[in-house]
């Protein structure tokens, strides 16, 4: 009997943690500075404090610009102006911490501080710049891509 | 230096050399000639730089950065690297506070507070919190009322008492009491996330089946 309970327990957990892998989100917007967008499935959101951000969410800033984002791994992004980040890949096991996480900066500032994805599996999270891919080991560090060469 | 010491112009030795350029180009190059003509222009490779900067808690902490087999580790504070379009490898630098603040002010700006944490302890085997924990409670709220758009982890933990598929079970068990608790005090559900870890991250290291009051716990994340 006792079996049984713990089967349907597990079996309850499965089916719980695949229905959250589908609608949990990834992320959030916590800060918002001039203009900001999300680029999703070809459309583009105004992004605002608290807009839940998905797997291949493309994050944009104006000339004025800038936004802070908080992923559900404890990892933060921030960007600068004319910034455009991708987030293009992302999962999150809350309870084995294992995931992978991995994000493109396409042009402009970004600070970062890596979270429980880096600290479990050191690697597991990458950032992509135009010409280069940074291995995170943890955790704090600002990239920026693009610049016109020092002179 | 070298070209202002050469008694021939760059443009009229060019001339001299390719003999059957088209008229154009040659006015085009002779025009050149009342100034001096500036160095072609190789098309500027963008650069992307990368640099490390230092922990506030003093842990280890470092980056990799790759351009094909090229790689440079940043593992000191302010420790740079950059990498051109063009190709060519990853260059090591050393970057400084100002020039952070200078290049990055306003991505620094924009960081989100970060993730707090919060501890809540369980009676043995039980889902119910201590006494103390309860008043824990009051201060996540405080801490929930000070943020942007927050949303919170909540994460239950058990001692090594027990097998790991039961702790699994009641650790999320512990987790969903705290999360109901919240929901019960005015927090949107979409907003409150709950797991459980089992025994996989004690916060006192102990053997296996060692019943320890300090690992049967709820942490509550707020960011």
């Amino acid at each position: 009997m006792r079996n049984l309970l713990r089967c349907i327990v597990a079996l309850g957990a499965a089916w719980a943690a695949c229905l959250c892998a589908q609608t949990v989100d990834v992320g959030r917007i916590k800060v918002v500075k001039g203009q900001v967008t999300v680029q999703r499935a070809g459309q583009a959101l105004p992004a605002t404090p608290g807009l839940q951000l998905r797997a291949a969410d493309e994050v944009r800033t104006g000339a004025d610009g800038a936004v802070g984002i908080t992923m559900t791994d404890n990892s933060t992004l921030s960007a600068g102006p004319n910034s455009v980040l991708a987030l293009d890949r992302y999962s999150f096991d809350t309870t084995t911490h294992q995931g992978r996480f991995d994000s493109s900066l396409r042009q402009g500032t970004l600070a970062v501080i890596s979270g429980k994805i880096a600290k479990q599996s050191p690697e597991s999270m990458t950032v992509r710049t135009p010409a280069a891919i940074l291995g995170v080991r943890g955790t704090e560090f600002v990239v920026s891509a693009g610049d016109a060469p020092a002179r | 230096m070298r070209r202002r010491a050469d008694p021939v112009p760059p443009c009229r030795r060019a001339v001299g050399t390719y003999g059957a350029i088209s008229l154009t180009v040659l006015i085009a190059l002779t025009s050149g000639c009342a100034t001096p003509p500036p160095p072609p222009p190789p098309a500027p490779a963008l650069v992307d730089t990368i640099v490390l900067l230092p922990e506030k808690d003093g842990r280890s902490t470092a980056v990799t950065v790759s351009q094909g087999s090229s790689q440079v580790v940043l593992d000191r504070p302010y420790a740079a690297a950059s990498a051109g379009a063009a190709g060519g490898g990853v260059r090591p630098a050393q970057s400084s506070a100002a020039e952070v603040q200078a290049r990055f002010g306003a991505a620094l700006a924009a960081q989100p507070p970060r993730p707090t944490s919060f501890v809540l302890y369980f009676v043995e085997g039980r889902d119910t919190l201590t006494e103390e924990s309860k008043a824990v409670v009051d201060r996540v709220f405080a801490e929930i009322a000070a943020r942007p758009a927050p949303d919170i982890a909540v994460i239950g933990h058990t001692d090594s008492v027990g097998n790991a598929a039961a702790n699994d079970a009641l650790s999320l068990q512990r987790a969903e009491t705290i999360r109901r608790e919240l929901l019960q005090r005015g927090i949107t559900p979409e907003n409150v996330q709950a797991s459980g870890r089992g025994e996989r991250e004690l916060l006192v290291p102990t053997a296996d089946n060692v019943a320890e009051p300090r690992n049967r716990r709820v942490e509550i994340i707020v960011r």
